[in-house]
């Protein structure tokens, strides 16, 4: 087994899977549960004034035979006394010292900061996560994302609370804000240890269209809830490497949005996040999915002979550049593998009204095999990823590499279109076919 | 009538809500689907699929009702595994076909259970039609036309609706309660009438019919078992596959059942006939072909499900006499090989196998009779009514045909399809 370790801005953990702050993280039942089962954190519920909840709290996106592939909720912090909290983490250190516990907390006032972060240091936290994310019921009380959403606000509390930390301390972001990176430099600003995002997205989860009320139905009335699980992943992958490849943050970053198994953490990793976060996926299938995690991650380290985990933090962050960086030349063309393709023809209804009309059909109906028209094929994709066969449709590189040329380049040296009708349109090197075409097609 | 589901379990039980769901999404919606194109009467398979993965259920029976009128029956009787499923091009990524006909089931069911109904009869027109044969065929030729307003009277010999599907469909594929809920729904939509115990075969029964009717369809199927012509067939217990499957199917059965049975014939419904005697209570089935196994005109998976029931084959076994006093003792076979594409007895290779039932599934005979009262109507040299295949109209003006009469013996689905078509040939022709 690779070592798994880790040292999230000096909390330790014997591997990068924490759970996030939600309803996994209650109580201390649950998280003696999953450090028993292999988690390697937990941040504890969000903590604060106890809050009251709703009945009917969540609500998802279902997709065919896949539930669950966005989620929603509008529960709120936790509803049990601080007290209760409290002692629980005594016992969950006391039983796994070496594991981290991390206390999420929310209050109003710069004294009710300093009396929370204190007690929970007391009850021996390894770090303080300040939630400064949540979208629906407190943010409308002024904390949670109204606070993320305010840098100037943001870093104000985070100064409060690091004149009484003697934890790591690490913020978490709001993702519903137009720019991450400026809350994340406020957060660097105020001296925060760390950063993790992102919280959710605030959502209606789907509507009862025959009650004319979005879900989740609370006696016949919706509200705005937060948006997560695996249809969030990629806003949050985009978030952390924002993040990560800003120069004015430089704070280890705990990435969470959408995790559900060892490939989704690696993805996260290699952006730059130091550390992961797990919620709605545990509460699809339990804490039993660290197995397939930590055996996963080890067998991705040992093929990729790293170490540690440190090795590749970050690694694909040198490949994601601007647009305008991209190599302008480099031409890749759909190729169907004929012994493997099964006739279903979506790459043909795709390319043909979705795309660039470069799939063809046979003239004879009995071979369902269809043909690339590589005159017009712009290497965009979308046929290799309908094809529901693994491997059948692959794209080649067809440009020899010769002549590397990047859109900053071209602006440079004045090759670009600059007018409606210009001969550099790069669209004229495919044909289009006619308006009158389309007809009668079916 | 019989216990059937303790006797005859549905090999394509009603799938369950959350069985369709998760069943559906699999589809892959392909463009021009093969499904649709291996299906006889072409309804749109992806789209009802489709409708029923995103909670339309009714949607999709009316999608498949809209192509199929019988699209309940069809679900469960069709072979599907040669058909819509077998073209499924999941197979060919060793992937298991979607179970289409019991997503059909799905749809169907509950729009007929619940009484959705999503025909209307338009303005009522003043041509009446008569259908001869209250079958698949004519049943679906009968609701074309009712749902173009024009007064359809169907004449059925039976005292039931439904054909085939009702007498010679096996249990486990299609119960007569089923078939016959189906017939019920339709006409309560399409309000065309059925005369039962109305045989139509002489001269003097269809100049009755031609002086009240504009046009008439010709949707009776086949006729009774052939004979094998060998000595001994008039013993007790030698009898017909199709009159012992009709008696079956209204519960009357031979108590006690015999306990050796043998099936005379290699197509489907020698398949039907040994599979039931085995479920019956037959100790020992045997299903005697004169020609090979490969020769078999039985779908190859029909084989296999009698196979499963306990089903023995015997090939290149030819019967040429029947033994025992008065009733069925057992019969007498030469074994056959097949040289330059002839059947030849091979000398002395003669052998018994004892029995106390026989059933002979060596095909149908035609309505020979009845064509021939018909001026002018052409038969081809097997018995079979000529039509253009594109009208069903055959070469006497006023006569219209499909189904089993046309094509020979095909299946429940084919037969829709043709009634179908010849309704809008009928249509064509008293629109003129």
């Amino acid at each position: 087994m690779a070592n798994l370790e880790i040292n999230f801005a000096g909390i330790k953990s014997p591997n990068p899977f924490w759970l996030a702050s939600g309803p996994p993280t209650n109580s201390g039942y649950q998280i003696m549960k999953a450090f028993d089962q292999g988690w390697g954190g937990a941040v504890w519920k969000t903590m604060g004034i106890p809050v009251v909840n709703v009945s009917s709290r969540y609500g998802a996106v279902n997709l065919g035979a896949n539930r669950m592939v966005g989620f929603s909720n509008i529960e709120l912090i936790t509803d049990r006394r601080l007290s209760d909290n409290l002692r629980e983490m005594e016992e969950v250190k006391k039983h796994f010292p070496d594991h981290a516990v991390i206390a999420s907390l929310m209050v109003q006032t710069q004294k009710e900061w300093h009396q929370i972060v204190q007690d929970v240091q007391n009850a021996g936290a390894d770090g303080i996560e300040l939630n400064f994310g949540c979208p629906h019921g407190m943010c409308e009380r002024g904390m949670g994302s109204a606070v993320g959403q305010e840098p100037a606000v943001l870093e104000t509390i985070t100064r409060w609370v690091m004149e009484v930390a003697k934890v790591p301390v690490i913020v978490k972001l709001t993702p519903n804000i137009t720019d991450i990176t400026e809350p994340a430099q406020a957060a660097a600003r105020a001296g925060a240890n760390a950063i993790s995002l992102i919280n959710t997205v605030q959502s209606l989860v789907g509507v009862d269209i025959d009650n004319f009320v979005a879900y989740p139905v609370v006696d016949g009335l919706g509200t705005n809830g937060g948006y997560c699980g695996p249809a969030v992943k990629p806003i949050a992958l985009n978030m952390v490497r924002n993040c990560a490849q800003h120069p004015l943050i430089n704070l280890p970053i705990s990435g969470i949005g959408g995790i559900e198994n060892w490939r989704d953490a690696v993805e996260f990793l290699l952006l730059g996040a130091s550390s992961v976060q797990v919620c709605t996926a545990v509460m699809h299938y339990g804490f039993g999915i660290i197995r397939e995690m930590t055996a996963g991650l080890d067998q991705y380290m040992y093929s990729h002979n790293f170490a540690s985990v440190g090795q590749f933090v970050g690694k694909a962050l040198p490949n994601i550049k601007p647009w305008e960086e991209l190599n302008l030349s480099y031409s890749v063309k759909a190729s169907i593998n004929q012994e493997k393709c099964i006739g279903c023809q979506l790459c043909y209804a795709a390319c043909d009204d979705g795309a660039h009309q470069a799939i063809d059909l046979d003239m004879d109906a009995n071979n369902r095999i269809p043909r690339i028209n590589e005159e017009n094929c712009v290497g965009c994709n979308l046929c290799s990823l309908v094809c529901p066969v693994e491997d059948c449709i692959t794209m080649i590189r067809k440009d020899n590499g010769s002549n590397p040329i990047t859109w900053k380049q071209r602006t440079a040296s004045n090759n670009i279109p600059t007018t409606f009708d210009d001969p550099l349109a790069g669209g004229l090197s495919h044909k289009v076919r006619q308006p009158l075409d389309g007809l009668r097609k079916e | 009538m019989l216990d059937s589901d303790q006797i005859f379990p549905p090999i394509k039980p009603l799938m369950d809500a959350t069985e369709a769901h998760y069943e559906s999404s699999r589809c892959l919606f392909c463009y021009n689907a093969p499904c649709v194109q291996a299906c006889p009467t072409s309804i749109d398979i992806p789209l009802f699929i489709r409708q029923i993965s995103t909670g339309n259920t009714l949607g999709a029976a009316k999608t498949i009702y809209t192509a199929n009128y019988l699209g309940n029956t069809c679900a469960k009787v069709c072979p599907t595994e040669v058909l819509c499923e077998g073209a499924c091009v999941y197979s060919k990524a060793n992937i298991r076909a979607l179970d289409i006909g019991r997503l059909q089931n799905f749809a169907t069911h509950n729009a007929i259970e619940n009484n959705h109904f999503f025909f209307s009869v338009q303005k009522a027109k003043d041509k009446k039609i008569a259908v001869i044969g209250a079958g698949p065929a004519g049943i679906s030729c009968a609701c074309q036309l009712r749902e173009e307003g024009y007064q359809v009277d169907i004449y059925e010999a039976r005292k039931n609706a439904s054909g085939l599907a009702l007498h010679g469909i096996a249990p486990y594929k299609l119960t007569n309660q089923e078939a016959l809920m189906e017939i019920e729904y339709l006409q309560t939509q399409f309000g065309f009438s059925i005369i039962y115990n109305s045989p139509i075969e002489t001269r003097v029964d269809l100049e009755i019919l031609e002086s009240r009717y504009d046009a008439i369809f010709l949707g009776v199927g086949m006729g009774r078992s052939a004979e094998i012509k060998i000595q001994g067939e008039e013993k007790t217990n030698c009898v017909g596959a199709v009159e012992f499957i009709e008696r079956m199917k209204i519960g009357d059965v031979l108590k006690p059942f015999p306990k050796k049975v043998i099936v005379l014939g290699g197509g489907n419904t020698a398949m039907d006939a040994a599979s039931e005697s085995a479920r019956l209570g037959a100790e020992k089935v045997i299903l005697a072909y004169r020609r090979s196994q490969d020769q078999m005109k039985a779908f190859a998976f029909e084989y296999e499900l009698a196979k499963t029931f306990g089903v023995v084959g015997m090939f290149n076994l030819a019967p040429i006499e029947i033994l025992g006093n008065n009733r069925v003792g057992g019969i007498r076979f030469i074994r056959t090989e097949t040289v330059n594409g002839k059947l030849l007895n091979i000398p002395n290779s003669e052998l018994v196998l004892d029995c106390d039932l026989i059933i002979k599934a060596t095909g149908q005979l035609k309505h020979t009779a009845l064509f021939q009262n018909i001026p002018g109507l052409l038969i081809d040299p097997t018995g079979k009514v000529q039509i253009d295949p594109v009208t069903g109209h055959t070469t006497n003006p006023l006569y219209f045909a499909g189904g089993d009469a046309v094509n020979g013996g095909a299946e429940v689905v084919n037969a829709v399809a043709e009634g179908k078509l010849a309704a809008k040939g009928i249509i064509q022709f008293l629109s003129k």
